[in-house]
């Protein structure tokens, strides 16, 4: 059976990543300015999830004709009406913005829709609708969560490393967070309640990484005492790379199947988490180790205990 | 895709025929439905019992002949000005002041539930803290029980209906046609009372300006030309305040027909067959009319008296509108209002569909991620590969232990498991190669990986843990379906592959004797 292994990378790298820091440094530092300027000028594209409105999907019986369903629609006087192809040709998602007037003009509006389209229409195969007050309520949530979960990953790390690798890792989540707002308001997808699951996955999964590398941070922290500190960084990074290579290839593969074959209802979803899992990865290298080096770590930890099985090993493997 | 036989006999005779999917509890997203969140107007309903409250309070004190100047609601209140507080009454009433009476009257009314305040004149009424709690409650839960009449009568499979938050409703119902038909439903209080119209009044000519004392304006529901014209309500009719039957008393209601026109037709239990009976008697070719939220739905002439309890309502309905009102009568009125603030409704085709990319999804994912950790690992591959297989099986297994709803994004759920769930494996077999490069005998590599990647393993996949728990506190719905499966899916993960995967190494290695790893 072992005709095969594939070593994505060669055992003995030694790549030096935290000299190329100052770069990593100077290339997040472009990605967040980048993020945040396109969050602040173009914003995001919030789906009715949390600025309320009215969304189908409908089917028509041949291809659709998206301009005879907009002038249909447009005439009715519900505001804004986009619509896009939604996976084929048959479908079309149409987003009616939320009608002023509480969460009856919302239901009012579905009939007045469904009524107007008539026969043009095979099949609703969505409809939904909240209103403003729902809307509001899952925002709020939404943000809790994500601030929540980042607080309870920072108190975690902390608890189980030291507080600078807590800071560290808070860093390399924040970083991630952003780039992946940023990308959504570059590209302009919807962004609901699952962007919110996806960011909170995203996190899960960037901190995953970045706690693999700190557990080898610290176990060498204990083993070389005397090794510099960047040599060291560096030693980790470069031991837990081909692992980190390696998840990172197998949950691409996975996720690269959900947004090719999972459906155009999921597809937002499985890219947001592409994107996370490649800026989650980048950080947990370039953004993560290079914090905790800056925070001087080494005062803390050699005052704890002495690793048993130090002195056999030596730091060139 | 999951093979049943990778699970033990026990499991197995607990999930008889589960190979099948619809063992699984799927969500609406997968088999289509509506998803409805409903708010009762708790407040109206307040505000409908302080205004019985002053009913009360002004028959009391008319039967007792104390005067007032001024009775009403006021805010969460009622309140009321005595005439001649401090006046002594007529002989034979004990020599008390209006106000002591009248004090002691208001106290008497609902003793224990509500706060009486005197000052000077005034007397407010209120209900306390605790009643207005129990009453709340009682609302939530009739309303829970008049939208799970209304949604059996709709005939459909295994409604879902739960209160979420103070006063919020949450319906589920799976394989709907009709949503729409739903919503009006839910929508409507649908409180019928019956009235006798203000004879001073002639319908729509010679209205007053404001209602008369003890009656009120209620507008006639549009005729067809009327609807036509796109216009909302007809005629105004000025009806008598007294409720002379109300919808409570009806203990059937049927869609019929009369002379080839859609009708209600309506039964009374005895007490309200005696009143209707006694009324129509006392005002046979006088008006009446029958109100519906507010709306006459239609009012006829009593020809005769109607004393066996039965009747019908015409009003130049639709046939679908007969069935409708028969249904809403049938089921009984809301106590409170309630407003639609949210609706999912996904139609089972489309629910079909992401079934069917999820599944390919899956198979795909799946089968890329096998072969990448065949080309990778070789035999400890292998290993993994099953490990994966058996974390497949737990997962689904695991979902229908927990009666966890399996969504479209918990389909994605699983996927990402697939891709994440070798993460452990992978660490433990690095870490494997790393301690062969040391040197170390294959036994003692294998034992050192294993033990030096726990607890790295743990700490990882806890913070991951972290997030989607809190993901399912704060997520509702298709996202909660998510939370689930990968938090299964990390808990599954980390068993098969350190359990299962070292038990199959270790075998695998006291059978061959290797002197170097295939790693």
């Amino acid at each position: 059976m072992a005709v095969f292994p594939l070593r994505l990378v060669p055992p003995n790298t030694k790549i030096n990543f935290i000299g190329r820091r100052k770069l990593a440094f100077v290339f997040s530092a472009i990605l967040i300015a980048l993020s945040l300027g396109f969050f602040a000028v173009k914003g995001l594209n919030y789906g009715i999830d949390f600025k309320g409105g009215i969304l189908m999907e409908v089917r028509t019986p041949g291809a659709a004709d998206i301009d005879n369903l907009r002038s249909r629609l447009s005439g009715l006087g519900l505001g804004e009406v986009a619509m896009q192809e939604f996976g084929q040709p048959t479908d079309v998602l149409i987003r009616i913005e939320r009608q002023p007037g509480g969460e009856k003009a919302q239901m009012a509006a579905v009939e007045i829709v469904k009524g107007s389209l008539g026969k043009d229409v095979a099949s609703y195969r969505r409809t939904e609708f909240v209103g403003p007050k729902v809307g509001g309520e899952l925002i709020q949530a939404g943000i809790l969560a994500v601030i929540l979960s980042l607080l309870v990953i920072m108190i975690y790390v902390w608890f189980r490393f030291e507080w600078q690798f807590s800071i560290g890792a808070i860093v390399a989540l924040i970083h991630d967070v952003i780039a992946t707002i940023g990308v959504f308001s570059l590209l302009g997808l919807e962004f609901n309640l699952a962007t919110v699951a996806a960011i909170l996955t995203i996190a899960g999964y960037s901190i995953n990484d970045t706690v693999v590398v700190f557990d080898r941070i610290r176990e060498n922290l204990r083993k070389f005492k005397t090794m510099p500190i960047d040599d060291l960084l560096n030693h980790s990074v470069n031991q837990t790379l081909s692992r980190t290579l390696l998840t990172s290839v197998t949950t691409l593969l996975a996720l690269l199947a959900i947004f090719v074959f999972g459906g155009a209802v999921i597809k937002d979803f499985g890219f947001a988490l592409i994107w996370g899992v490649l800026v989650g990865t980048y950080s947990s290298v370039f953004v993560a180790s290079p914090v905790v080096m800056s925070l001087n770590i080494r005062g803390n930890i050699s005052s704890g205990s002495v690793g048993g099985e130090s002195g056999q090993e030596s730091p060139a493997e | 895709m999951a093979a049943p036989n990778l699970i033990s006999k026990q499991k197995l005779a607990a999930f008889p025929n589960w190979v099948p999917k619809s063992q699984l509890n799927l969500g609406l997203d997968l088999r289509g439905g509506s998803h409805l969140l409903l708010e009762v107007d708790l407040k109206a309903a307040q505000k409908e019992r302080i205004a019985n409250l002053v009913q009360a309070i002004r028959a009391q004190l008319r039967s007792e002949r104390i005067g007032y100047s001024r009775i009403g609601a006021l805010r969460d209140q009622a309140l009321v000005v005595i005439r001649d507080p401090d006046k002594k009454a007529r002989k034979g009433r004990d020599g008390q002041t209006n106000i002591d009476r009248a004090s002691r009257l208001l106290r008497r009314l609902e003793p224990g539930s509500t706060e009486v305040d005197i000052n000077g004149a005034r007397i407010t009424v209120g209900y306390t803290i605790e009643k207005r709690r129990a009453d709340n409650i009682q609302v939530i839960q009739q309303s829970i029980e008049i939208v799970r009449r209304r949604v059996d009568e709709l005939g459909t499979t295994e409604p879902s209906i739960q209160t979420q938050g103070a006063d919020r409703i949450l319906v589920q119902v799976p394989g709907l046609d009709d949503p729409e038909r739903l919503k009006k439903l839910l929508g409507q209080t649908a409180k019928m009372t019956f009235h006798l119209l203000d004879e001073r009044y002639n319908v729509g000519v010679n209205l007053p300006k404001v209602a008369p004392p003890g009656s009120f304006f209620a507008k006639h529901r549009p005729d067809k030309r009327q609807k036509r014209q796109g216009r909302k309500s007809g005629v105004t009719n000025v009806l008598k305040k007294r409720i002379v039957v109300s919808g409570e008393n009806l203990v059937d209601s049927q869609p019929s027909f009369q002379d080839g026109q859609p009708v209600v037709s309506f039964r009374f239990d005895t007490i309200g067959a005696r009143k209707f009976g006694k009324v129509t008697q006392e005002n046979v070719g006088k008006p009446f009319a029958i109100v519906l939220d507010k709306e006459v739905i239609s009012a006829p002439v009593i020809q005769g008296p109607i004393l066996g309890g039965s009747g019908i309502i015409t009003g130049g309905f639709t046939v679908q509108e007969t069935k409708d009102l028969a249904l809403l009568l049938r089921a009984g009125a809301l106590p409170a209002p309630m407003t639609i603030l949210e609706e999912r409704t996904v139609g089972p085709d489309l629910g079909a569909d992401s079934i069917a990319a999820g599944e390919i999804a899956c198979i795909i994912g799946f089968i890329l991620v096998l072969i990448f950790m065949l080309m990778a690992y070789g035999t400890f591959g292998v290993f993994a590969n099953i490990a994966l297989l058996l974390n497949m099986v737990l997962i689904l297994g695991g979902l229908s232990l927990l009666q966890a709803t399996l969504t479209l994004p918990g389909i994605a759920g699983i996927v990402l498991t697939i891709g994440m769930a070798v993460d452990a494996n992978v660490l433990i077999f690095e870490r494997i190669r790393e301690e062969v490069a040391t040197g170390r005998s294959p036994l003692s590599a294998v034992d050192a990986g294993y033990q030096r990647a726990f607890t790295t393993i743990i700490d990882a996949n806890l913070t991951t843990l972290f997030a989607a728990i809190i993901l399912f506190e704060f997520g509702s719905g298709p996202v909660k379906g998510f939370a689930v499966t990968l938090s299964i899916g990390l808990l599954t993960s980390m068993f098969t592959a350190i359990m299962v995967t070292r038990l199959m190494v270790v075998t695998y290695l006291g059978r061959r004797r290797l002197q170097t790893l295939p790693i």
